[in-house]
């Protein structure tokens, strides 16, 4: 299926997400520019680029292939993906952008006063924005092979480089614009062709979709023996809504609002955004199942999305449709992974590049030097481990974040904003807990997975841990931190002071010097 | 009424004393910032109300959204119940879902301005 239209698209939105980049390179100057854009970005502009950001090749083309894959169950990710900015708006967003820090290791720090607590994040970031960046990378190598016929290799490395240079060039303040325009680039991407589809599907008289099995109608059925679905949902859910606070490069864009009220102002946009977006890969689901039934052996699911329009339209038309998903397919693991890098970057520059950097330079090379080489380091891991591990479905893999997210820096910001008594080392005792529980039941799921599978129970707890895993590590921090009150650090009201007071009242020395 | 021994001079009133309350008075952002007894009762009222207002809003999801599956368990027949022609679990997860999200994201945001607005009152109108 090669289309030369698919690939000027694809290349239109690369050559976009760079020039950006660059155009932020000339405004970029100060360290605080790079980071947080110079915290100027309204509330309006600040839900696009999380909305830009925040849609992964997960959800533009992973949800539509589950849905397409296994029914109604399936539902319910896009859903938790949507619940996660809920749970974030009510329980963090606006103490999070008064906190005044950068990056989430720099709240741990700021919140606990230990530089211990900071590495144990810091680790954690780099850790989880890695395995969310391999997904990407796959979905990208997806996309080229499909439209244009090329080698596996082509699409990750691609998107690699683009990434570095964008990232590289201007830092934050190109990625809120490039984040912004990519959510209405992958909003109409996915819109324009469902329209079309849906139209001839009605002009079609409305077919039935081709029902693969019972548990793709009916929800809550077991897929087969052994199989618990209602955990799965609940589990995912929990990871779902959760883990979205603790995805790092989600919490970096709260530092760009003005003050705490647009920090929740903006929280309500995105769920707008992602409400109407989310609309729409449901459609390419079951729509799959009316034209599609079968996909042609060792093709993945996760391709539907691009493969309806080349079926159901054809010719010159079919290529057009083609062309766009394509563009927005590459447009959502452009952002998503620019975001994630940047994240990632912020993070290795602030603890390990510049302190490096200023040693080798003795202190005259600037700041740009050790962040693009953070940047390169943030992309160049995950696009060796992308060449090396098996793909196992786009929206599988960034589930595997979420998980590990909820289960390590929800606890850590929920109870850092709400609760005095949470010691430096409970902290590290639940981040280290949930961290260990987390990778090591989804370690064991992928690669220690007997031939036929985990069986029953074990199979369910081991592949979503989150019903457990969080709770677990929420229990440790509590009781640690109860049994450990002389390391509760002692500024803890003051900084709780600083959380929850409305901008406005005059709080002298409890401001953030910012 | 029994009379003291020494009757205290009579003193003239003229006018109040307000000046000198008036030099005692402090901001209560100062009492917030150092910690004193008050400072923490006024901060504990404005999370308590904060708080109560977000588990507010995690129970309504917990008990709307968390309970779909047990609503579809109990009662078998809503997972092939049609409405308007969509089986009611994908009416609710695929469309219903994200405008209520919506407008409960939107309540919540104006709720919790609005605790922070009284909260300035109280300080500046103290």
């Amino acid at each position: 299926m090669t289309s030369s239209l698919s690939l000027v698209a694809v290349g239109a939105v690369c050559l976009l997400t760079i020039v950006f980049g660059a155009l932020g390179l000339r405004l970029s100057r100060a360290t605080s520019d790079f980071y947080v854009a110079g915290r100027s970005v309204s509330p309006r502009m600040n839900a696009s680029a999380i909305g830009g950001e925040y849609l992964s090749a997960a959800s533009f083309l992973g949800v539509a292939g589950l849905i397409y894959d296994f029914g109604v169950d399936q539902l319910w990710l896009p859903v938790g993906y949507t619940t996660g900015y809920l749970v974030l708006l009510v329980m963090v967003a606006a103490p999070m952008r008064r906190s005044g820090a950068y990056t989430v290791p720099d709240f741990a720090e700021a919140r606990l006063q230990s530089g211990r607590v900071r590495l144990v994040a810091s680790t954690l970031v780099v850790a989880i924005g890695w395995i969310y960046l391999v997904p990407q990378l796959q979905g990208a190598s997806l996309v080229l092979q499909i439209v244009a016929d090329v080698p596996g290799w082509v699409g990750g490395t691609v998107v690699a480089i683009v990434v570095i240079l964008a990232v590289g060039a201007g830092g934050m303040r190109s990625i809120t614009f490039v984040q912004a325009v990519q959510y209405w680039i992958k909003l109409t991407a996915l819109a324009v062709p469902a329209f079309v589809l849906i139209v001839l599907w009605v002009r079609a008289g409305h077919p039935a979709p081709d029902v693969p099995s019972t548990s793709w109608e009916v929800a809550l059925t077991p897929r087969a023996e052994g199989d618990h679905p209602t955990y799965r949902v609940y589990s995912t859910l929990i990871a779902l809504s959760l883990g979205t606070m603790g995805l790092p490069h989600v919490l970096v864009r709260y530092y760009t609002n003005p003050d705490g009220n647009a920090a929740r102002r903006t929280t309500v946009n995105v769920l707008l955004l992602l409400g109407l977006f989310y609309l729409l890969p449901p459609i390419y689901g079951v729509l799959g199942r009316v034209h599609l039934p079968t996909m042609p052996e060792g093709v993945r699911s996760d391709s539907i999305v691009l493969r309806l329009p080349g079926v159901v339209v054809g010719g010159l038309g079919g290529d057009l449709l083609t062309a766009v998903l394509a563009a927005g397919a590459f447009a959502a693991l452009l952002s998503t992974a620019s975001g994630v890098a940047m994240s990632v970057a912020g993070v290795l520059d602030q603890s390990l590049m510049r302190p490096w950097v200023a040693r080798l330079s003795g202190g005259d090379a600037g700041m740009p030097v050790g962040f693009r080489l953070a940047a390169l380091a943030a992309v160049a891991v995950p696009y060796v481990v992308s060449r090396l591990v098996e793909p196992i479905g786009l929206a599988t893999m960034v589930g595997l974040a979420f998980a590990v997210a909820a289960s390590t820096f929800a606890p850590l910001l929920i109870l850092g904003v709400w609760w005095r008594a949470l010691s430096t080392i409970g902290a590290i005792a639940g981040l280290l807990t949930g961290a260990v529980a987390a990778t090591a039941a989804i370690f064991a799921s992928i690669a220690l997975r007997p031939v036929d599978g985990w069986p029953g129970w074990t199979g369910a707890l081991l592949s979503q841990p989150a019903a457990w895993s969080v709770p677990l590590a929420t229990l440790v921090t509590v009781v640690v931190s109860l049994s450990t009150p002389a390391s509760v650090p002692p500024g803890t009201t003051r900084l709780l002071v600083r959380l929850h007071t409305p901008e406005g009242v005059d709080v002298s020395r409890s401001r953030p010097d910012d | 009424m029994s009379q003291p021994s020494s009757t205290p001079k009579r003193v003239r009133v003229t006018r109040s004393r307000r000046v000198s309350q008036r030099a005692s008075w402090r901001p209560v952002a100062a009492e917030l910032d150092e910690q004193t007894g008050v400072g923490d009762v006024y901060l504990e009222g404005l999370m308590r109300a904060q708080f109560r207002l977000s588990v507010l809003v995690l129970i309504l999801l917990v008990v709307g959204l968390g309970g779909l599956p047990v609503l579809l368990i109990v009662f078998p027949t809503t997972r092939s119940l049609t409405v308007i022609g969509v089986p009611f679990p994908w009416l609710v997860l695929a469309i219903a879902f994200y405008p209520t999200m919506w407008l409960l994201a939107r309540w919540y945001a104006a709720q919790s301005a609005r605790v922070e607005r009284q909260f300035r009152d109280v300080l500046s109108g103290r």
